[in-house]
């Protein structure tokens, strides 16, 4: 955040910003809006000022006068991943959720909990442990991600193997839209068919469609005890043993590969009672005795959890893409941009979650870059298409898909990020128009130009 | 229906595939909630993706309103036949297209049985995790729509928890790919929207399906308590202890007199039945069932049994699955409830439910999803006492709006359908209302697929959402919202 905060009247700011704005909602409050600076810009385009409501209702009034006085408004949450997306095709205002912070309601014995968007993941984590239980998620930099943000990039972690997405532990939302309605879907119960489910529409929906005030989510137990191993061998090995350990009756909550140059390892986690634990690593071992000619497993360094954290650390300039395959196709994907990056000189390293998505990262020179990332794109969507008997694509293309997320601008302006869209895309268009039918939200920023 | 619309629906799936007669429309005219029946103009039985396309593309030429309809078993009226309306029923697409057990996908048709894809790969020791009661007969289409559950989705999830990719025909007929195989497709996550959206925004006719590989052991609990209180302080005490169980399920003594008398189950005559299922390795689930003994024993139960074998197993289900139908041994009518509490309302919502019943002398029988908070209340009446019928569905009208200031769902797995669209607009404000308006009037601006469910009142789509502004009609005083 800027140090420098420059009190400047409401009316200034909006005469300054387009000659065209009216008088200002009376709740949004002078005091937090303010200019903003060089280090709010989102992608390089520099917002003009930054509005903090302190409630939903001031957000959503807010977000109704920038509509009406023609602005372009980014939300923003902790700010972390504001350089996801395609970059906006115009922002004026930077909306906020910092001031909403608050855990408002853990109801413990039902494992639910309502909090505010600006609530940071750590700040909900701590207070959830109070009564052993978290939010079953282990996205990027929780100690400063809010769970709007979370949300609004669908971020998850280690931990989805054995407990889902953000889809599948959100069950309540409240949003802002950009006329200034506020709508709730959903509700404080994990059973709930009641009407759409609005929830798992924002979540990914990059902001494009309005802005996340509140959120309800289940909850899980905390861990009793947890232990961890890695072990090592080639991508093709390791990723004999994932299948061969997914296929059998071991109940692992994280199982990641992770490659570079060097190497490769296979981490896995086992939660639970420490004789259901035991058990599980007798029989893991035995997984890795029939799967495939691998030394023995050893117990896991404490970080290895974060390593999807750790991949966005390293040499400049660098790529770090977001990719999906079927966890059959983990070593291919290895073996893929093992090749590409060796061709043009790049440092790699790749770390892939059991459910078949991870972060890669490319280290190298701008223009090698953003050539690698293209190629890897083309052959990762032809990735699976071949061997013969095996899956026939019939519902779907086959391969995966893979969508840049940290980058330097120049990188950036050369390819569109999320990659091409699907035949539902008219039919998402739609559904932007109908939210957003001015284009008020993060204009750009999201798949096919939405 | 005009003659050249019907030469026009032969033609694409072809004569036999017609149904015009009104003896065999007649079976389309309700689902498993049989109070609402609307006798469709035809009814058409489409066999691949292009057909129903076609029928589609007819249907928003012609502006007529068509209703998908899987096996019909849902209990809300959601497959209930439009007036001047097609069903476009799609038990005819039930072939399992792929199984890709390294990956653990399958990909169906939407006709496909519920149970037939589980039955398909156990014998590789998968399974598909989504059991509603009705799994041997329901498809997995209905389930889509209906975002259907049972008792294993405290553990496992619901359907959109296990639906990866679909493939949809829209209200226009064109065709979109939602989801995929793999997670995370960019883009809005439509499948997340489609799932549970009861046949409002089109048709799925390709299901990508998750299946899970089955659990090392499983071990079933009885536990027989004096009152559903006791069962539930047990249930709370088992979720504070940081487990999970499978599935926790409760019935009362009406419910067990019901089971009883249809597929003697062997249960112990008590006022509070639990039912707890753990799985997970053995000797982790050997450990947590000591505990969950425990935590029955400390809240009452007088008799524990652990279920000792897979026949065993099997029984004490089939008691719990065949509750809905066996209340007919004890009542000769009853309506089938479904509404959602926090489970730490359940001490308090079940004795207003009695009290409720009470005050207008009828019996409440309680099953119930103990672990989530699903309750399926059973309001049992006679049809044959002149009015008894009004007063139990006013009964079970006020049991959901006791859900609703619980801070609960009108309906935790059944869909709002027909039955249920009025109470949406006690459970939602308006602009929540309007505001899910957006996203059906972005898939089906004009209310072809399935309309007049789930909400409340009709709406157009060029109405302005949200701001409170009087739509024209209530302005000139012809409609007004409620």
């Amino acid at each position: 955040m800027p140090a420098a905060v420059q009190q400047v009247s409401w009316s200034e700011l909006a005469a300054d910003l387009t000659g065209r704005a009216g008088p200002c909602p009376r709740s949004t409050g002078q005091e937090h809006l303010r200019a903003a600076t060089a280090a709010d810009a989102v992608d390089g385009v520099a917002p003009r000022m930054i509005a903090e409501p302190g409630t939903a209702e001031d957000l959503a009034s807010c977000l109704r006068w920038a509509r009406g006085a023609g602005l372009k408004v980014t939300p923003r949450g902790g700010g972390t991943k504001m350089g996801w997306g395609n970059p906006p095709a115009a922002c004026d205002l930077l909306l906020s959720t910092a001031r909403l912070n608050r855990v408002c309601e853990h109801a413990w014995a039902d494992m639910t909990v309502i909090a505010e968007a600006g609530c940071r993941v750590a700040d909900l984590q701590k207070a959830l442990a109070e009564h052993g239980q978290h939010l079953a998620l282990d996205p990027l930099w929780p100690e400063r991600a809010t769970l709007g943000g979370i949300l609004s990039t669908n971020d998850s972690g280690t931990l989805r193997l054995r407990y889902g997405s953000l889809r599948d532990l959100i069950i309540g939302i409240t949003v802002a839209l950009p006329d200034g309605t506020l709508a709730r879907s959903g509700g404080k119960v994990v059973k709930n068919v009641a009407g759409y489910d609005l929830a798992k529409l924002f979540t990914g929906a990059l902001g494009t469609l309005g802005v996340i005030v509140q959120a309800i989510f289940r909850l899980h137990p905390l861990p009793r005890e947890t232990r961890s191993l890695t072990f090592s061998g080639t991508p093709a090995a390791l990723e004999q043993l994932l299948l061969s350990i997914l296929a059998s009756r071991l109940t692992p909550v994280g199982l990641q590969l992770r490659a570079a140059p060097g190497g490769a390892q296979l981490d896995i986690r086992f939660d639970g009672t420490a004789a259901g634990i035991l058990a599980q690593v007798d029989q893991v071992d035995q997984v890795r005795q029939l799967a495939a000619p691998s030394p023995a497993p050893s117990d896991a360094p404490a970080d290895i959890w974060t390593s999807h954290q750790a991949i966005w650390d390293g040499a400049a300039p660098a790529l770090v893409a977001r990719l999906s395959v079927l966890p059959a196709q983990i070593a291919a994907v290895c073996a893929l941009i093992e090749r590409s990056a060796a061709a043009r000189s790049l440092a790699w390293r790749l770390v892939v979650q059991g459910v078949g998505a991870g972060y890669m990262r490319l280290e190298g020179d701008e223009p090698a870059l953003r050539s690698t990332f293209l190629a890897l794109r083309e052959e990762l969507a032809g990735i699976g298409a071949t061997k013969p008997g095996e899956l026939k694509p019939v519902v779907t293309k086959p391969g995966g898909t893979i969508v840049a997320l940290g980058c330097p601008l120049a990188v950036k302006r050369g390819l569109d990020v999320w990659g091409p869209a699907s035949d539902a895309q008219p039919l998402m268009v739609r559904i932007k128009q109908r939210f957003d039918p001015d284009g008020t939200l993060s204009p750009g920023r999201f798949l096919g130009g939405i | 229906m005009e003659a050249r619309i019907l030469d026009e629906f032969r033609a694409i799936v072809g004569a036999a595939d017609l149904i015009t007669e009104p003896e065999q429309l007649s079976t389309y005219e309700c689902d498993g909630l049989t109070v609402f029946r609307v006798l469709p103009l035809a009814v058409l039985l489409p066999t691949s993706t292009e057909e129903v396309q076609a029928i589609v593309r007819v249907c928003h030429r012609e502006k007529i309103p068509f209703v998908a309809r899987g096996s019909g078993t849902g209990l809300s009226g959601g497959a209930l036949p439009a007036a001047n309306g097609i069903v476009i029923g799609l038990s005819r697409m039930n072939r399992i297209l792929e199984v890709d057990l390294p990956n653990q996908r399958v990909i169906v048709e939407p006709g496909v049985m519920n149970l037939n894809v589980t039955a398909r790969v156990a014998p590789d020791g998968y399974f598909y995790a989504p059991d509603p009661s009705s799994q041997q007969v329901c498809s997995i289409g209905g389930n889509v729509a209906e975002n259907s559950g049972g008792a294993h989705c405290l553990k496992y999830g619901f359907t959109t928890t296990h639906v990866m990719g679909l493939e949809v025909v829209l209200p226009d007929g064109s065709l979109a790919h939602f989801g995929d195989t793999t997670v995370d497709r960019p883009g809005y996550d439509l499948c997340g929207v489609f799932v549970g959206s009861e046949g409002t925004l089109g048709i799925a006719t390709k299901v990508i399906l998750r299946i899970m590989k089955k659990p090392e052991v499983v071990q079933v609990l009885l536990a027989a308590f004096n009152s559903t209180t006791e069962a539930g302080a047990a249930v709370s005490a088992i979720i504070a202890a940081g487990m999970l169980p499978a599935a926790i399920e409760m019935m009362d003594n009406l419910a067990i007199q019901a089971a009883e008398a249809a597929v003697h189950a062997n249960y112990p005559d008590c006022g509070g039945l639990l039912l707890v299922e753990l799985d997970g390795p053995a000797p982790e689930v050997e450990t947590l069932m000591e505990e969950v003994v425990e935590a029955c024993t400390r809240c009452g139960a007088w008799e524990i049994r652990l279920a000792q074998s897979d026949a065993e197993r099997a029984r004490v289900w089939m008691g719990r699955k065949a509750a809905f139908a066996a209340v007919g041994r004890i009542s000769p009518a009853y309506i089938v409830q479904d509404g959602v509490i926090p489970r730490t309302a359940l001490p308090f919502v079940m004795s207003e439910i009695s009290r409720l019943g009470s005050a207008r002398g009828l019996r409440v029988a309680n099953v119930f999803h103990a672990g989530d908070g699903n309750l399926h209340p059973l309001v049992l009446y006679d049809d044959a006492v002149p009015g008894q019928d009004k007063l139990a569905e006013e009964l079970a009208g006020e049991i959901l709006r006791l859900c609703i200031r619980a801070g609960g769902s009108i309906t935790g797995e059944h869909g709002v359908g027909e039955e249920k669209k009025l109470f949406m607009s006690e459970m939602f404000a308006e602009p929540d209302l309007e505001t899910m308006q957006l996203v059906r009037c972005a898939f089906d601006p004009e209310h072809l697929s399935n309309p007049d469910k789930i909400f409340p009142r009709p709406r157009l789509c060029g109405e302005r959402p949200g701001v409170y502004e009087p739509h024209p009609l209530e302005t000139a005083g012809v409609a007004q919202r409620f």
